[in-house]
């Protein structure tokens, strides 16, 4: 009786249609879908035309890309070097920046006397403003003024000082450095959070059982860490395969010496906005942009499989 | 309600229709106003209170505006103005083929028929024409690369400005042996410190200038010629007295070094003038010399680069004002406002301009004996990928830090070259 009641009432009170739900998402759908959204798929559209004359575009399917994949003058050639410079300054990173981030935080997880000092210092870099941060790196590792060959001087290692910005073999990994330098204290403060997130009965019950220190890291804390290690890769990923502004702040749009630290992005910018007598041809430039879409995807995609193997523990 | 606005909108129509005739008939009658556009924000005070005043001194009834757009838009803001029929009646354009587009798409106006053109020389002329000889553009400023020199190291050393390519050498070979300053400041960390202030400063001795600059444009002269690799293999001899660690040092580092005294020779642009007046002031006394050549007795050349140039709208209301000011723009007055009012910056006109700064006098002055030319790559064979300045810019930072030599470099950029320029694809 109640139940049929309550059944024939509804329809007639009508379930309001939820428009607060739409006015509440309105703002970031239409922010997002206009800055973010529409710009990404115009970009990728971009890349399918060429410019005719001013103002009149014309539809060529794949031929941007087939250019830029085929061109064995120009394109091909600095595609891949980008490509492969992207890929090595990801990896710095990934292999500098990630496990000292992972020692620092494990090291001030524990009762560290000015441990929230260091934290502070460590993390400052990240905060500050790059062209700052790159200042700073340029005066550093000026040859003329630079304190980093006095010291080497002063320590009788002079003869290991070099330019390392200017040399082939070295500015990309230079900048790599200074890059995971400056960015160290993200990835730290994000295993330092999961790292005290976890209870300290595990860690007694573990002394109990007689377990030592470094045991207790490995059994007990890494694994724990490891989703996060896995977002933070992927984090590192992202934002490094996209690296432009060390670059374009220490060493300019042409990435110099003879493109030597020329990544993706500084690619793509000279492509897409021209540089020098290089004319700006914005759908060769989407047409890169677009294949570091791809590149990045399949990265992330890469990440998703992944995660599902990891095992992860419900504390 | 709707009325009340009606009624003021039409009456604000009103006013309109009847203001219009009036205010052309007032302009007729009055002044002639012309809108220059340009990207040289950094001299709006220098047109607004000494150039354009001297004009309409002459011409009360024409009242000429300059309008700058901050030279990273202006290529963006021109390109929508031009499209929109809301361009400025005069439009100062950059050098050789960045506003070609601009002229045989019809939007800006040939200036063939100008008469001050018998003012310039036919090199100055040729950075705004079109391969067949229509002028686009009155050439209006010039730079002009050549080294500067610490005057007191030179005098406490015993030095005397060099002649040669050996002498130059030499010089810096000595200023090595004292021990006491770092003989040539300059570091190859910007691609266009080597590109600009090394190759095109030092080399246009070694490819003579104009003539050489033609020669690779009709196909004649190659990059391969001996005179290239003489150049390369001259810059690769700096090396040795550059600043330890030059790849890595900037252009910035590179005038902090002279300017603090600490260097004796520096390769300098003219537009360095006044930043290192202020810079250097009294501390020391600066010196100039034009480029060594490479054997004694030989002729003299130097970069002497056409920066920027006047152009007119197609579409002006005013054309016959306008061509006035650009004939003014050829007469030796405005040479003579121009070069006082922005030292470093060279008026392309024949007139001799008697400078106020002294180091303005010696820069010009290389202009009487030496044959000017301006960036070798700049005009037609830099249309094509892979790009002619673009290429020797890289080549030249490589020549320097010495992980190229000078045939290498030569066989590259003119590689580069064939591969899509047809007067060079013959060989």
């Amino acid at each position: 009786m109640t139940a049929s009641l309550a059944r024939s009432s509804q329809p007639k009170r009508g379930k309001p249609f939820p428009t607060h739900i739409i006015v509440f998402l309105a703002p970031a759908v239409v922010i997002y879908g206009l800055f973010m959204i529409y710009p990404l798929f115009d970009s990728l559209r971009l890349g399918f035309f060429v410019q005719v004359t001013r103002g009149v575009e014309q539809f060529v399917g794949t031929q941007n890309y087939v250019t830029l994949l085929t061109d064995e003058a120009i394109l091909q050639p600095r595609l891949l070097n980008a490509l492969k410079n992207s890929f090595l300054f990801f990896a710095v990173n990934m292999l500098v920046q990630n496990p000292i981030a992972l020692l620092l935080a494990a090291a001030l997880s524990t009762k560290t006397r000015g441990g929230l000092l260091y934290r502070v210092l460590i993390f400052s870099p990240a905060i500050l403003s790059l062209a700052i941060a790159a200042f700073v790196w340029r005066l550093l590792l000026s040859p003329l003024w630079g304190i980093v060959y006095d010291i080497l001087k002063a320590l009788g290692l002079g003869a290991y000082a070099q330019p390392w910005l200017g040399l082939e073999s070295t500015a990309l990994i230079t900048l790599a450095l200074i890059s995971a330098w400056q960015y160290l204290g993200i990835p730290m403060m994000l295993y330092f959070a999961t790292l005290i997130s976890i209870p300290n009965d595990l860690f007694e019950a573990a002394y109990v059982d007689g377990a030592t220190d470094w045991q207790i890291f490995w059994r007990i804390k890494l694994p724990l860490l490891m989703p996060m290690i896995g977002i933070v890769s992927l984090l590192t990923y992202i934002g490094n395969f996209n690296a432009f502004d060390v670059i374009f702040a220490l060493k300019g749009a042409d990435a110099g010496p003879n493109y030597a630290s020329d990544t993706m992005m500084t690619f793509f910018y000279r492509t897409f906005f021209g540089s020098g007598f290089q004319k700006a041809d914005p759908h060769m430039g989407a047409a890169v942009a677009g294949t570091m879409f791809v590149i990045l995807l399949a990265g992330v995609l890469l990440y998703l499989f992944i995660r599902r193997r990891i095992r992860s523990y419900e504390l | 309600m709707t009325s009340k606005y009606l009624r003021i909108a039409f009456v604000l129509f009103a006013a309109a229709v009847f203001a219009l005739p009036l205010g052309s008939i007032l302009a007729q009658d009055d002044a002639v106003t012309l809108i220059i556009e340009s990207w040289r924000v950094d001299d709006a005070d220098e047109w607004n209170d000494v150039i354009l005043p001297a004009f309409e001194a002459h011409y009360p009834n024409i009242d000429v505006d300059f309008q700058p757009t901050i030279n990273t838009e202006y290529s963006a803001t021109l390109g929508t103005k031009i499209e929109a029929g809301t361009a400025g009646d005069l439009i100062m354009v950059e050098p050789f083929d960045y506003r070609l587009e601009m002229y045989l798409n019809g939007d800006l106006a040939n200036l063939g028929d100008l008469g001050s053109l018998e003012n310039y020389s036919a090199g100055a002329l040729s950075a705004w024409s079109t391969d067949d000889g229509e002028l686009f553009g009155v050439p209006l400023a010039a730079v002009i690369h050549g080294f500067m020199y610490n005057a007191d190291i030179f005098a406490e050393l015993g030095l005397e400005e060099p002649a040669t390519a050996q002498e130059f050498l030499d010089l810096l070979e000595a200023v090595k042996q004292d021990g006491q300053y770092v003989p040539l400041a300059m570091g190859t960390a910007d691609g266009f410190v080597p590109g600009l202030l090394g190759l095109q400063l030092a080399g246009q001795p070694f490819w003579r200038g104009e003539e050489g600059r033609l020669a690779l444009i009709d196909g004649s002269g190659k990059f391969t010629d001996q005179g290239y690799i003489d150049a390369w293999a001259f810059l690769a001899a700096w090396a040795d007295y550059m600043p330890d660690g030059y790849q890595a040092v900037s252009y910035p580092d590179m005038q902090n070094l002279f300017t603090l005294g600490g260097s004796a020779v520096y390769p300098a642009g003219s537009w360095e003038i006044s930043i290192f007046n202020q810079l250097v002031g009294d501390d020391f006394a600066i010196g100039a010399f034009p480029p060594p050549v490479p054997e004694a007795g030989g002729d003299c050349f130097i970069n002497d680069h056409m920066d920027m140039g006047m152009a007119m709208n197609a579409d002006t209301q005013h054309p016959e004002e306008a061509q006035l000011f650009l004939n003014w723009l050829g007469s030796a007055e405005f040479a003579e406002l121009w070069n006082n009012a922005l030292p470093g910056f060279f008026a392309m006109s024949n007139h001799v301009v008697e400078a106020s700064d002294p180091m303005v006098q010696v820069y010009a002055s290389w202009r009487q004996h030496c044959g000017s030319s301006p960036r070798n790559a700049y005009a037609i064979i830099s249309r094509g990928e892979p790009n002619t300045d673009s290429e020797l810019i890289r080549v030249t930072q490589l020549v320097m830090n010495g992980e190229m030599t000078p045939e290498e470099a030569g066989e590259t950029v003119q590689a580069g070259l064939a591969s899509w320029y047809e007067p060079q694809m013959g060989a």
